[in-house]
Protein backbone atom coordinates (compact mmCIF):
# COMPACT_ATOMS: atom_id res chain seq x y z
CA UNK A 1 0.00 0.00 0.00
CA UNK A 2 1.71 3.26 -1.17
CA UNK A 3 -0.69 5.24 0.27
CA UNK A 4 -0.20 7.14 3.60
CA UNK A 5 -2.97 6.73 6.16
CA UNK A 6 -2.02 10.70 6.86
CA UNK A 7 -3.86 11.26 3.36
CA UNK A 8 -6.67 9.80 4.76
CA UNK A 9 -6.41 11.44 7.89
CA UNK A 10 -5.94 14.81 7.17
CA UNK A 11 -4.99 17.16 6.54
CA UNK A 12 -5.67 19.34 9.74
CA UNK A 13 -7.40 22.24 7.49
CA UNK A 14 -9.51 25.15 8.17
CA UNK A 15 -12.76 24.34 6.20
CA UNK A 16 -15.24 24.06 3.95
CA UNK A 17 -13.67 22.29 1.28
CA UNK A 18 -9.69 20.94 0.75
CA UNK A 19 -9.99 22.09 -2.88
CA UNK A 20 -11.07 25.36 -2.55
CA UNK A 21 -10.32 26.80 0.95
CA UNK A 22 -7.34 24.65 2.15
CA UNK A 23 -5.63 24.12 -1.38
CA UNK A 24 -6.67 27.70 -2.36
CA UNK A 25 -4.28 29.20 1.00
CA UNK A 26 -1.19 27.02 0.37
CA UNK A 27 -0.98 28.14 -3.25
CA UNK A 28 -1.15 31.50 -2.25
CA UNK A 29 1.10 30.88 0.78
CA UNK A 30 4.01 29.10 -2.21
CA UNK A 31 3.43 31.99 -4.68
CA UNK A 32 4.19 34.65 -2.39
CA UNK A 33 7.04 32.20 -1.14
CA UNK A 34 8.10 32.38 -4.14
CA UNK A 35 8.26 36.23 -4.83
CA UNK A 36 10.25 36.43 -1.62
CA UNK A 37 10.03 40.08 -1.42
CA UNK A 38 7.76 42.23 0.54
CA UNK A 39 4.54 43.24 -1.45
CA UNK A 40 1.38 45.74 -0.55
CA UNK A 41 -0.90 44.38 -3.10
CA UNK A 42 -2.08 41.25 -4.62
CA UNK A 43 -4.88 41.18 -7.34
CA UNK A 44 -6.32 37.64 -7.60
CA UNK A 45 -7.64 36.56 -10.87
CA UNK A 46 -10.55 33.44 -10.16
CA UNK A 47 -11.34 30.85 -12.72
CA UNK A 48 -13.66 28.37 -13.67
CA UNK A 49 -15.50 26.78 -10.61
CA UNK A 50 -12.92 29.28 -8.16
CA UNK A 51 -14.89 32.55 -9.98
CA UNK A 52 -18.13 31.07 -9.53
CA UNK A 53 -17.73 29.33 -5.75
CA UNK A 54 -15.44 31.51 -3.89
CA UNK A 55 -17.79 33.24 -2.00
CA UNK A 56 -19.49 30.57 -0.40
CA UNK A 57 -16.01 28.41 0.14
CA UNK A 58 -13.97 31.33 1.39
CA UNK A 59 -12.03 30.57 -1.27
CA UNK A 60 -11.32 34.34 -1.19
CA UNK A 61 -10.37 34.57 2.19
CA UNK A 62 -8.03 31.65 2.02
CA UNK A 63 -5.76 33.11 -1.02
CA UNK A 64 -5.24 36.48 0.36
CA UNK A 65 -4.34 34.68 3.82
CA UNK A 66 -1.91 32.50 1.95
CA UNK A 67 -0.35 35.45 0.41
CA UNK A 68 0.25 36.59 3.78
CA UNK A 69 1.63 33.94 5.07
CA UNK A 70 -0.64 32.15 6.75
CA UNK A 71 -1.28 27.99 6.17
CA UNK A 72 -3.96 26.05 5.57
CA UNK A 73 -4.45 24.63 9.37
CA UNK A 74 -3.71 28.31 10.57
CA UNK A 75 -7.30 29.38 12.41
CA UNK A 76 -6.82 33.20 11.63
CA UNK A 77 -7.34 32.50 8.12
CA UNK A 78 -11.07 33.68 8.05
CA UNK A 79 -9.87 37.13 9.43
CA UNK A 80 -7.66 37.84 6.87
CA UNK A 81 -9.33 40.74 5.38
CA UNK A 82 -8.43 42.26 8.88
CA UNK A 83 -5.18 41.07 9.26
CA UNK A 84 -4.28 42.22 5.73
CA UNK A 85 -5.81 45.64 6.52
CA UNK A 86 -3.43 45.81 9.60
CA UNK A 87 -0.61 45.13 7.56
CA UNK A 88 -1.43 47.55 4.94
CA UNK A 89 -1.91 45.22 2.29
CA UNK A 90 -4.28 45.59 -0.25
CA UNK A 91 -5.89 43.19 -1.99
CA UNK A 92 -8.59 42.76 -4.99
CA UNK A 93 -10.66 39.96 -6.49
CA UNK A 94 -11.83 39.64 -10.02
CA UNK A 95 -12.98 36.64 -12.11
CA UNK A 96 -11.17 35.89 -15.44
CA UNK A 97 -10.88 32.99 -17.88
CA UNK A 98 -7.62 31.17 -17.79
CA UNK A 99 -8.31 29.04 -20.83
CA UNK A 100 -7.27 25.23 -20.73
CA UNK A 101 -7.11 25.58 -17.19
CA UNK A 102 -7.62 23.52 -14.58
CA UNK A 103 -11.37 24.79 -12.64
CA UNK A 104 -10.11 25.88 -9.62
CA UNK A 105 -7.42 28.18 -10.95
CA UNK A 106 -6.34 31.39 -9.63
CA UNK A 107 -3.87 34.15 -11.06
CA UNK A 108 -2.05 36.41 -8.76
CA UNK A 109 -0.09 39.43 -9.74
CA UNK A 110 1.78 40.82 -6.48
CA UNK A 111 2.61 44.57 -7.08
CA UNK A 112 5.98 44.12 -4.90
CA UNK A 113 7.49 47.03 -2.57
CA UNK A 114 10.29 47.14 -5.63
CA UNK A 115 8.32 47.63 -7.76
CA UNK A 116 9.54 44.87 -9.84
CA UNK A 117 6.48 42.58 -12.28
CA UNK A 118 6.08 39.39 -10.34
CA UNK A 119 2.52 36.66 -10.93
CA UNK A 120 1.86 33.33 -10.02
CA UNK A 121 -0.77 31.22 -11.66
CA UNK A 122 -1.82 27.62 -10.15
CA UNK A 123 -4.62 25.47 -9.99
CA UNK A 124 -5.85 23.72 -6.55
CA UNK A 125 -6.32 19.41 -7.75
CA UNK A 126 -8.16 18.38 -4.64
CA UNK A 127 -7.24 16.90 -1.53
CA UNK A 128 -5.01 19.89 -0.57
CA UNK A 129 -2.62 19.14 -3.75
CA UNK A 130 -1.43 22.10 -5.78
CA UNK A 131 -0.08 22.67 -9.16
CA UNK A 132 2.02 25.83 -9.76
CA UNK A 133 1.58 26.60 -13.72
CA UNK A 134 3.21 29.97 -14.66
CA UNK A 135 5.60 32.22 -12.96
CA UNK A 136 5.95 35.68 -14.68
CA UNK A 137 4.76 34.09 -17.63
CA UNK A 138 6.97 31.50 -17.77
CA UNK A 139 5.18 27.78 -18.49
CA UNK A 140 5.85 25.54 -15.81
CA UNK A 141 3.86 22.81 -14.03
CA UNK A 142 5.34 21.96 -10.03
CA UNK A 143 3.62 20.70 -6.97
CA UNK A 144 6.06 21.63 -3.95
CA UNK A 145 5.02 19.14 -2.53
CA UNK A 146 8.85 18.04 -2.47
CA UNK A 147 11.95 20.84 -2.15
CA UNK A 148 11.84 22.64 -5.07
CA UNK A 149 14.16 25.28 -6.39
CA UNK A 150 13.01 28.00 -7.99
CA UNK A 151 15.57 29.41 -10.55
CA UNK A 152 15.45 32.34 -12.58
CA UNK A 153 18.35 32.50 -15.37
CA UNK A 154 20.20 34.33 -18.35
CA UNK A 155 19.60 31.84 -21.40
CA UNK A 156 23.44 31.08 -21.52
CA UNK A 157 25.42 28.32 -22.44
CA UNK A 158 26.71 26.27 -19.51
CA UNK A 159 24.27 28.09 -16.74
CA UNK A 160 22.46 24.69 -16.35
CA UNK A 161 25.15 22.30 -15.67
CA UNK A 162 26.35 24.56 -13.03
CA UNK A 163 23.88 24.73 -11.44
CA UNK A 164 23.42 20.75 -11.35
CA UNK A 165 26.79 20.74 -10.48
CA UNK A 166 26.70 22.61 -6.88
CA UNK A 167 23.98 20.37 -6.29
CA UNK A 168 25.85 17.50 -7.24
CA UNK A 169 29.25 19.09 -4.81
CA UNK A 170 26.19 18.64 -1.84
CA UNK A 171 25.34 15.39 -2.38
CA UNK A 172 21.69 16.16 -2.92
CA UNK A 173 20.01 14.02 -6.26
CA UNK A 174 17.73 15.56 -8.57
CA UNK A 175 14.14 14.12 -8.88
CA UNK A 176 12.85 16.10 -11.83
CA UNK A 177 14.01 19.51 -13.57
CA UNK A 178 12.39 21.62 -16.50
CA UNK A 179 13.74 24.61 -18.05
CA UNK A 180 11.39 27.49 -19.35
CA UNK A 181 12.03 30.47 -21.34
CA UNK A 182 10.11 33.27 -23.10
CA UNK A 183 12.62 33.27 -26.31
CA UNK A 184 15.99 32.19 -27.56
CA UNK A 185 18.79 34.08 -25.08
CA UNK A 186 16.87 36.07 -23.21
CA UNK A 187 15.76 34.83 -19.49
CA UNK A 188 14.84 31.52 -18.54
CA UNK A 189 13.43 29.94 -15.97
CA UNK A 190 14.02 26.33 -13.86
CA UNK A 191 12.38 24.59 -11.54
CA UNK A 192 13.91 21.57 -10.09
CA UNK A 193 12.51 18.78 -7.49
CA UNK A 194 14.79 17.43 -5.30
CA UNK A 195 15.16 14.51 -3.00
CA UNK A 196 16.19 16.64 0.07
CA UNK A 197 15.66 20.24 1.44
CA UNK A 198 18.71 22.58 0.50
CA UNK A 199 19.94 24.92 3.10
CA UNK A 200 20.36 28.35 2.09
CA UNK A 201 23.82 28.58 2.37
CA UNK A 202 23.10 26.07 -1.53
CA UNK A 203 21.01 28.53 -2.97
CA UNK A 204 23.26 31.49 -1.91
CA UNK A 205 25.96 29.48 -3.89
CA UNK A 206 23.26 29.20 -7.07
CA UNK A 207 22.47 32.91 -6.41
CA UNK A 208 26.00 33.67 -6.72
CA UNK A 209 27.08 31.60 -10.13
CA UNK A 210 27.72 34.01 -13.35
CA UNK A 211 23.72 34.62 -15.49
CA UNK A 212 21.81 33.21 -12.54
CA UNK A 213 18.99 36.33 -11.49
CA UNK A 214 17.66 34.77 -8.72
CA UNK A 215 16.97 31.47 -7.08
CA UNK A 216 14.55 30.34 -4.05
CA UNK A 217 13.85 27.34 -2.07
CA UNK A 218 10.42 26.16 -1.63
CA UNK A 219 10.26 23.63 0.96
CA UNK A 220 7.04 21.79 1.64
CA UNK A 221 6.32 22.61 5.19
CA UNK A 222 8.21 26.08 5.33
CA UNK B 1 2.28 -6.40 1.47
CA UNK B 2 -1.30 -5.37 0.61
CA UNK B 3 -3.56 -3.34 -1.95
CA UNK B 4 -6.76 -4.87 -1.65
CA UNK B 5 -9.21 -5.67 1.30
CA UNK B 6 -8.81 -9.26 1.27
CA UNK B 7 -4.67 -8.84 1.20
CA UNK B 8 -5.02 -6.89 4.79
CA UNK B 9 -7.61 -9.36 5.96
CA UNK B 10 -5.90 -12.61 5.25
CA UNK B 11 -2.18 -10.89 6.73
CA UNK B 12 -3.94 -9.98 9.77
CA UNK B 13 -5.47 -13.10 10.54
CA UNK B 14 -2.69 -15.54 8.91
CA UNK B 15 -0.74 -13.62 11.69
CA UNK B 16 -3.39 -13.43 14.48
CA UNK B 17 -3.18 -9.92 14.92
CA UNK B 18 -5.66 -7.23 14.96
CA UNK B 19 -5.56 -4.98 11.23
CA UNK B 20 -3.94 -1.89 12.67
CA UNK B 21 -1.10 -3.85 13.13
CA UNK B 22 -0.59 -4.23 9.96
CA UNK B 23 -1.79 -0.77 8.28
CA UNK B 24 1.04 0.43 11.00
CA UNK B 25 3.77 -1.71 9.73
CA UNK B 26 2.70 -0.34 6.36
CA UNK B 27 2.78 3.08 7.12
CA UNK B 28 6.28 2.64 9.09
CA UNK B 29 7.86 0.93 5.78
CA UNK B 30 6.09 4.00 3.76
CA UNK B 31 7.34 6.92 5.56
CA UNK B 32 10.51 5.74 7.14
CA UNK B 33 9.27 6.64 10.82
CA UNK B 34 8.64 4.87 14.31
CA UNK B 35 5.63 3.36 15.56
CA UNK B 36 6.30 6.01 18.14
CA UNK B 37 5.83 9.09 15.33
CA UNK B 38 2.87 7.37 13.77
CA UNK B 39 1.14 7.17 17.09
CA UNK B 40 2.38 11.29 18.11
CA UNK B 41 0.52 11.91 14.33
CA UNK B 42 -1.90 9.95 14.76
CA UNK B 43 -2.90 11.31 18.51
CA UNK B 44 -2.58 15.27 16.61
CA UNK B 45 -5.50 14.57 14.51
CA UNK B 46 -7.37 12.93 17.25
CA UNK B 47 -7.22 16.27 18.87
CA UNK B 48 -8.46 18.18 16.18
CA UNK B 49 -11.27 15.82 15.99
CA UNK B 50 -11.90 15.73 19.48
CA UNK B 51 -11.86 20.14 19.48
CA UNK B 52 -14.13 20.39 15.81
CA UNK B 53 -16.84 17.53 17.78
CA UNK B 54 -17.13 19.41 20.54
CA UNK B 55 -17.44 23.10 19.65
CA UNK B 56 -20.21 23.56 18.13
CA UNK B 57 -22.13 22.12 20.76
CA UNK B 58 -23.23 24.43 23.24
CA UNK B 59 -23.96 27.28 20.34
CA UNK B 60 -23.72 27.96 16.80
CA UNK B 61 -21.43 28.80 14.43
CA UNK B 62 -21.94 31.49 11.85
CA UNK B 63 -21.12 30.56 8.12
CA UNK B 64 -22.15 32.05 4.71
CA UNK B 65 -25.95 31.65 4.46
CA UNK B 66 -25.91 29.72 8.08
CA UNK B 67 -28.17 26.98 6.81
CA UNK B 68 -26.95 24.73 9.42
CA UNK B 69 -25.68 27.10 11.99
CA UNK B 70 -27.03 25.84 15.62
CA UNK B 71 -27.95 22.02 14.28
CA UNK B 72 -24.92 20.60 16.68
CA UNK B 73 -26.52 22.57 19.77
CA UNK B 74 -30.08 21.50 19.10
CA UNK B 75 -29.09 17.76 18.75
CA UNK B 76 -27.06 17.87 22.05
CA UNK B 77 -29.68 19.21 24.44
CA UNK B 78 -32.09 17.02 22.90
CA UNK B 79 -29.59 14.12 23.81
CA UNK B 80 -28.96 15.63 27.63
CA UNK B 81 -32.52 15.67 27.74
CA UNK B 82 -32.90 11.41 26.89
CA UNK B 83 -32.40 12.00 23.20
CA UNK B 84 -36.14 11.17 22.28
CA UNK B 85 -36.54 7.81 19.92
CA UNK B 86 -33.08 6.52 19.40
CA UNK B 87 -31.96 7.68 22.90
CA UNK B 88 -28.84 10.11 24.39
CA UNK B 89 -26.24 7.99 22.88
CA UNK B 90 -27.40 7.75 19.11
CA UNK B 91 -28.44 11.52 19.61
CA UNK B 92 -25.11 12.67 20.99
CA UNK B 93 -23.19 10.79 17.78
CA UNK B 94 -25.44 12.75 15.81
CA UNK B 95 -24.93 16.04 17.14
CA UNK B 96 -20.91 15.49 17.32
CA UNK B 97 -21.19 15.01 13.91
CA UNK B 98 -23.00 18.05 13.64
CA UNK B 99 -20.37 19.47 15.27
CA UNK B 100 -18.07 19.28 12.67
CA UNK B 101 -20.05 20.18 10.12
CA UNK B 102 -20.66 23.75 11.77
CA UNK B 103 -17.09 23.98 12.77
CA UNK B 104 -16.01 23.46 8.97
CA UNK B 105 -18.99 25.30 7.52
CA UNK B 106 -17.54 28.26 9.72
CA UNK B 107 -13.88 28.09 8.09
CA UNK B 108 -12.56 26.53 11.73
CA UNK B 109 -10.05 23.63 11.67
CA UNK B 110 -10.76 20.11 11.02
CA UNK B 111 -9.20 16.91 10.24
CA UNK B 112 -10.77 16.07 6.67
CA UNK B 113 -11.26 12.14 7.25
CA UNK B 114 -11.30 11.18 4.60
CA UNK B 115 -12.46 14.68 3.00
CA UNK B 116 -13.47 17.69 4.70
CA UNK B 117 -17.13 17.28 3.80
CA UNK B 118 -17.32 13.95 5.44
CA UNK B 119 -15.61 15.57 9.02
CA UNK B 120 -17.59 14.30 11.66
CA UNK B 121 -18.28 10.87 10.70
CA UNK B 122 -14.87 9.20 12.34
CA UNK B 123 -14.65 11.86 15.48
CA UNK B 124 -18.35 11.02 16.22
CA UNK B 125 -18.44 6.99 16.16
CA UNK B 126 -14.61 7.12 17.49
CA UNK B 127 -15.45 9.53 20.55
CA UNK B 128 -19.16 8.10 21.62
CA UNK B 129 -17.84 4.71 21.28
CA UNK B 130 -14.42 5.61 23.13
CA UNK B 131 -16.53 6.88 25.76
CA UNK B 132 -18.75 4.01 25.79
CA UNK B 133 -16.35 1.42 26.39
CA UNK B 134 -14.15 3.80 28.64
CA UNK B 135 -11.15 3.24 26.46
CA UNK B 136 -7.51 5.03 26.64
CA UNK B 137 -6.66 7.03 23.98
CA UNK B 138 -4.17 4.62 22.56
CA UNK B 139 -7.09 2.11 21.90
CA UNK B 140 -8.96 4.64 20.39
CA UNK B 141 -6.08 5.16 17.94
CA UNK B 142 -5.51 1.89 17.50
CA UNK B 143 -9.19 1.74 16.03
CA UNK B 144 -8.67 4.97 14.11
CA UNK B 145 -5.80 3.15 12.43
CA UNK B 146 -7.74 0.17 10.54
CA UNK B 147 -9.95 3.13 9.75
CA UNK B 148 -7.24 4.86 7.95
CA UNK B 149 -5.84 1.49 6.37
CA UNK B 150 -9.17 0.66 4.74
CA UNK B 151 -9.56 4.39 3.60
CA UNK B 152 -6.12 4.25 2.01
CA UNK B 153 -7.44 1.02 0.00
CA UNK B 154 -10.77 2.82 -0.90
CA UNK B 155 -8.62 5.58 -2.23
CA UNK B 156 -6.58 3.36 -4.14
CA UNK B 157 -9.02 1.17 -5.38
CA UNK B 158 -11.94 3.39 -6.13
CA UNK B 159 -12.96 7.18 -4.60
CA UNK B 160 -13.31 9.28 -1.84
CA UNK B 161 -13.81 12.27 -3.96
CA UNK B 162 -17.90 13.73 -4.31
CA UNK B 163 -16.81 14.95 -7.82
CA UNK B 164 -15.87 11.57 -8.92
CA UNK B 165 -18.30 9.20 -6.85
CA UNK B 166 -21.14 11.28 -5.06
CA UNK B 167 -21.79 10.88 -1.33
CA UNK B 168 -21.47 7.72 -0.92
CA UNK B 169 -18.03 8.33 -1.92
CA UNK B 170 -17.27 10.38 0.85
CA UNK B 171 -19.53 10.07 3.66
CA UNK B 172 -20.22 6.49 2.56
CA UNK B 173 -16.61 5.72 2.60
CA UNK B 174 -15.79 7.68 5.99
CA UNK B 175 -19.49 5.12 7.29
CA UNK B 176 -17.32 1.84 6.16
CA UNK B 177 -14.37 2.75 7.40
CA UNK B 178 -15.88 4.04 10.65
CA UNK B 179 -18.44 0.53 10.90
CA UNK B 180 -15.20 -1.67 10.43
CA UNK B 181 -13.53 0.92 13.59
CA UNK B 182 -16.50 0.63 15.59
CA UNK B 183 -16.47 -3.29 15.69
CA UNK B 184 -12.35 -3.34 16.10
CA UNK B 185 -13.53 -1.05 19.70
CA UNK B 186 -16.51 -3.69 20.59
CA UNK B 187 -13.86 -6.44 20.80
CA UNK B 188 -15.02 -8.00 17.79
CA UNK B 189 -12.85 -10.10 15.07
CA UNK B 190 -10.85 -8.51 11.73
CA UNK B 191 -13.73 -10.78 9.85
CA UNK B 192 -16.88 -8.80 11.70
CA UNK B 193 -15.53 -5.71 11.08
CA UNK B 194 -14.26 -6.11 7.25
CA UNK B 195 -18.83 -7.17 7.26
CA UNK B 196 -19.85 -3.77 9.12
CA UNK B 197 -17.52 -2.03 6.55
CA UNK B 198 -19.66 -3.90 3.98
CA UNK B 199 -22.65 -3.13 5.24
CA UNK B 200 -22.22 0.65 5.75
CA UNK B 201 -21.16 0.87 2.16
CA UNK B 202 -24.27 -1.40 1.08
CA UNK B 203 -26.51 1.02 3.25
CA UNK B 204 -25.51 4.23 0.99
CA UNK B 205 -24.77 2.68 -2.16
CA UNK B 206 -25.67 5.36 -5.30
CA UNK B 207 -26.29 7.99 -2.67
CA UNK B 208 -25.57 11.33 -4.22
CA UNK B 209 -23.70 14.70 -3.51
CA UNK B 210 -26.06 17.33 -3.83
CA UNK B 211 -24.48 20.51 -1.75
CA UNK B 212 -27.71 23.11 -1.51
CA UNK B 213 -25.91 26.57 -3.12
CA UNK B 214 -22.76 24.07 -3.64
CA UNK B 215 -22.26 24.90 0.15
CA UNK B 216 -20.55 22.03 2.75
CA UNK B 217 -23.53 22.52 4.95
CA UNK B 218 -26.95 21.00 3.75
CA UNK B 219 -27.53 18.75 3.12
CA UNK B 220 -23.60 17.72 3.77
CA UNK B 221 -24.34 18.05 8.25
CA UNK B 222 -26.92 15.57 7.83
CA UNK B 223 -25.29 13.01 5.46
CA UNK B 224 -22.06 13.55 8.54
CA UNK B 225 -24.62 12.71 11.55
CA UNK B 226 -26.75 9.63 9.47
CA UNK B 227 -23.47 7.80 8.16
CA UNK B 228 -22.27 7.77 11.27
CA UNK B 229 -25.51 6.15 12.59
CA UNK B 230 -25.23 4.18 9.96
CA UNK B 231 -21.58 3.25 10.89
CA UNK B 232 -22.92 2.06 14.21
CA UNK B 233 -25.78 -0.02 12.98
CA UNK B 234 -23.77 -1.78 10.07
CA UNK B 235 -21.50 -2.39 13.50
CA UNK B 236 -24.21 -4.08 15.20
CA UNK B 237 -25.51 -6.12 12.51
CA UNK B 238 -21.82 -7.92 11.53
CA UNK B 239 -21.49 -8.35 15.42
CA UNK B 240 -24.70 -9.59 16.18
CA UNK B 241 -23.21 -12.52 13.42
CA UNK B 242 -24.77 -11.36 9.61
CA UNK B 243 -22.39 -11.51 7.01
CA UNK B 244 -21.90 -9.96 3.44
CA UNK B 245 -22.58 -12.19 0.44
CA UNK B 246 -20.21 -10.40 -1.66
CA UNK B 247 -16.86 -9.77 -0.78
CA UNK B 248 -15.55 -6.41 0.47
CA UNK B 249 -13.61 -5.54 -2.51
CA UNK B 250 -16.22 -6.37 -4.78
CA UNK B 251 -18.51 -3.85 -2.81
CA UNK B 252 -15.78 -1.50 -3.11
CA UNK B 253 -15.89 -1.77 -7.00
CA UNK B 254 -19.57 -1.85 -6.73
CA UNK B 255 -19.66 1.32 -5.37
CA UNK B 256 -16.92 3.27 -7.34
CA UNK B 257 -18.80 1.83 -10.56
CA UNK B 258 -21.55 2.88 -9.33
CA UNK B 259 -20.57 6.32 -8.62
CA UNK B 260 -18.86 6.67 -12.16
CA UNK B 261 -22.89 6.33 -13.68
CA UNK B 262 -24.21 8.73 -11.56
CA UNK B 263 -24.84 11.74 -14.00
CA UNK B 264 -22.73 14.95 -13.22
CA UNK B 265 -25.46 16.80 -12.11
CA UNK B 266 -25.19 14.84 -8.72
CA UNK B 267 -21.58 14.53 -8.27
CA UNK B 268 -21.12 18.07 -6.23
CA UNK B 269 -21.82 20.48 -9.17
CA UNK B 270 -25.04 21.78 -7.05
CA UNK B 271 -26.86 20.92 -10.19
CA UNK B 272 -29.32 18.17 -9.40
CA UNK B 273 -30.83 16.71 -6.19
CA UNK B 274 -31.73 18.76 -3.15
CA UNK B 275 -29.52 21.70 -4.74
CA UNK B 276 -32.16 21.93 -7.61
CA UNK B 277 -34.99 22.06 -6.17
CA UNK B 278 -37.03 25.63 -6.69
CA UNK B 279 -36.26 26.29 -2.68
CA UNK B 280 -32.57 24.92 -3.19
CA UNK B 281 -32.49 27.52 -5.97
CA UNK B 282 -33.86 30.11 -4.00
CA UNK B 283 -31.27 29.77 -1.15
CA UNK B 284 -28.86 30.06 -3.90
CA UNK B 285 -29.76 33.08 -5.48
CA UNK B 286 -30.42 34.55 -2.53
CA UNK B 287 -26.93 34.01 -1.22
CA UNK B 288 -24.99 34.64 -3.99
CA UNK B 289 -27.69 36.91 -6.13
CA UNK B 290 -27.02 34.75 -8.64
Amino acid sequence: MDISVFEVAGPVMIGPSSSHTAGAARLARIAARIAAEPFHHVSFGLHGSFARTYKGHGTDRALLAGALGMREDDERLADSFDIAAERGVGYDFHEMDLDGFHENSVEMVFALDSGKPFSVTGSSLGGGRIAVKRINGFNLDFTAHVPTLVIEQRDEKGVISEITGVLANHGINIGTMRVSRTAKGETACCVIELDAEVSEDIVARIKGLNHVITAIAVHPEA
Amino acid sequence: MYNTISELLSLAEARGVGMWEIVLENEIKLNEESAETVFEKLDQRYEVMLNSASRALERGLPAVGGLITGFASAQNRFAEAGGGITGPFINLVMARALSCGEVNASMGKICAFPTAGACGILPAVLITAGEKYSMDRRTILEAMLTASGLGAVITRNATVSGAEGGCQAECGAAAAMAAAAAVQMAGGSCRTAINAFCFALMNCMGLVCDPIAGLVQMPCALRNASQAVNALISADMALAGITSVIPADEVLEAMFHTGRSLPAALKETAMGGLAATPAGKKIQADIFGL
